[in-house]
């Protein structure tokens, strides 16, 4: 421990206050993962609407993205699949066809590589509703109800698994609220809405960051795949100051334990969704997007430096 | 009492909470999941779909093939309705089902919950028409007989009967439903002209019978032959048959001076 460097309390006021007196255009600036997050949960969602409602197509006959969230073909002959709902599906004892498992492949390899929880972050549409939760809370005076462990989502995803052996359905996809948004906008009304007001308002009222944090059990799926993840947030112990601001607009601030980034010098945790909130905010430039096998090159050639 | 102890103690206290969570939770969810699936027994699915049990399962809820439905026939069910959530249906009163011969929707199916087994839409079976024989123009004597003029089987799936009516010349004209060639697609309960349709497609295990295997229909020469009627095997010692001198029926019970 007397090993770690010692962190002045007067370094990390300074990068708060620096955060604070940042010109407009800088602001603008640290919007750019929001924007860019909003344009790719939207645009995803208007590809599947234009092509049920408005009949887009990429060629005579070639439907641009049909549809939804659960199972796709892009172009007429790109599958993808949801590969939590295959696996649910498959635990229920039927055979599915190749087509759907070599869409969830596809979907499962794309976030073995980019990180599990950038579908939280990047294309889940339930994250546009907590979003707005958590950001109207951030402004709110509104005391925590209760504390629930985080990994209480892995209990619900084994729940989920169990349940489809059990009761011979996939028992997530038959009440899943993410479902429900994203079928109902693409395909017309239901009460979906209620399971999302509900949401928003445990997020906003009850718990903080309550439903992608706590209990959403794909999220739990995707933090399992994502641990490997090739794209994570580099950290750089040198120029951080502890300030603290990283956490504060994190939704899984438990991600950011700075005394483990030291260590790996990076994000580890499958649980970041590479929102890029926190790479946008840092005042002293420490947390970046970066791949893996760079980082660790850099990391592991600045402690054999240290030693 | 010793620290080890007390771990234990607090280990085992925390398996009984943890255990008694999941499973009070997961009694209820999959509660929810079972009332779901069993929301409505008289959901139309679209022509391949399995029975209905592993429909629900394999179904993954994506809608494709509603996207790749031409006639906007098939509609996928919003939470909170009467049909299992998420899943494909239609009504034909509303929009039947045209039978396209490429079966577009079972072609968009990505799961199988669609079975590519069916290759000729004809031999697909969403339903069976059911005729109210109370409400038929028809069987009330008027010359209707839309559904019979529309069904795309005509002749086979909807035959129609001559009755003598009455004392008058002009025959009465039945339509009937054969459910050997009825697809269910729907299209007889769009055009029927009666307020509320006079037939209608019904699930099958909603309305058809099964006489079962024991009855025979003597009378009938079409009645096959069954394995209990065919001589007996060689290596049995050959029982005489008995091959009755009248033609069968009720007469046996005369037998034996009773």
């Amino acid at each position: 421990m007397s090993g770690m460097p010692q962190y002045s309390r007067a370094d990390a006021l300074a990068s708060i206050e620096k955060l604070r007196r940042r010109a407009w255009p800088a602001r603008f600036w640290s919007w750019r993962y929001i924007v860019l997050r909003r344009l790719s949960q939207f645009g995803i969602l208007l590809l599947f609407f234009g092509t049920a409602h408005w009949g887009w197509q990429a060629a005579k006959d070639v439907p641009v993205l049909t549809g939804n969230l659960s199972a796709s073909e892009f172009m007429g002959w790109f599958p993808m699949a949801d590969p939590f709902a295959v696996l649910q599906i498959f635990l229920t004892g039927h055979l599915l066809q190749p087509e759907v498992i070599l869409g969830a492949a596809i979907v499962l390899g794309f976030y073995l590589l980019v990180g599990g929880r950038v579908y939280c972050a990047w294309v889940c549409p339930v994250n546009l509703v907590t979003d707005l939760a958590g950001w109207l809370r951030q402004r709110l005076p509104i005391p925590a109800l209760f504390a629930l462990s985080r990994n209480l989502r892995y209990l619900v995803l084994a729940a989920a698994l169990v349940l489809s052996a059990i009761t011979g359905v996939a028992a997530f996809e038959w009440v899943s609220p993410i479902g429900m948004m994203h079928r109902e906008i693409i395909f017309g009304f239901g009460l979906g809405f209620l399971a999302l007001s509900a949401i928003f308002l445990f997020d906003l009222l009850i718990l903080k960051n309550g439903w992608c944090g706590h209990l959403c059990p794909l999220g739990a799926f995707y933090g399992v795949v994502g641990r490997t993840a090739l794209i994570r947030v580099r950290f750089d112990k040198a120029s951080c100051t502890h300030c603290g601001e990283c956490a504060r607009v994190c939704p899984e601030p438990q991600v950011l334990n700075l005394k483990k980034l030291e260590e790996v010098g990076l994000v580890a945790s499958g649980e970041c969704s590479n929102c890029g909130r926190c790479t946008a905010l840092c005042p002293e430039d420490s947390l970046n997007f970066d791949l893996r096998p760079l980082i660790r090159k850099h990391h592991e050639a600045r402690a054999g430096g240290q030693v | 009492m010793s620290d080890k102890s007390v771990k234990r103690r607090d280990f085992l206290v925390k398996l009984a909470q943890g255990s008694a969570l999941a499973a009070t939770a997961g009694t209820l969810w999959a509660y929810m999941v079972k009332q779901e699936v069993r929301a409505h027994p008289y959901a139309l699915r679209p022509p391949g779909a399995l029975a209905e049990h592993d429909f629900n399962a394999l179904c993954i809820k994506c809608g494709q093939c509603v996207n790749a439905c031409p006639y906007d026939t098939l509609k996928l069910a919003g939470a909170g309705g009467d049909i299992p959530i998420g899943t494909p249906f239609f009504k034909p009163r509303e929009i039947p089902c045209y039978l396209c011969p490429d079966i577009p929707c079972l072609k968009a199916c990505p799961t199988g919950a669609l079975s590519p087994k069916l290759k000729n839409i004809n031999d697909s079976r969403m339903g069976l028409a059911v005729i109210d024989l109370e409400h038929c123009l028809s069987w009330k004597g008027l010359r209707c007989e839309i559904c019979h003029r529309e069904c795309p089987l005509k002749g086979k799936a909807i035959v129609l009967e001559t009755h003598p009516r009455g004392i008058s010349k002009h025959a009465m004209f039945f339509p009937i439903v054969n459910s050997d060639y009825c697809t269910g697609c729907g299209i007889c309960e769009k055009a029927c002209p009666t307020s509320e349709p006079a037939i209608r497609i019904l699930p099958h295990q909603m309305v058809q019978g099964k006489i079962g295997e024991h009855y025979r229909l003597g009378w009938t020469f079409e009645t096959e032959i069954t394995q209990e009627f065919k001589p007996a095997a060689p290596s049995a010692p050959p029982a005489p048959a008995e091959v009755p001198k009248q033609a069968p029926g009720m007469d046996y019970l005369n037998e034996g001076g009773l």
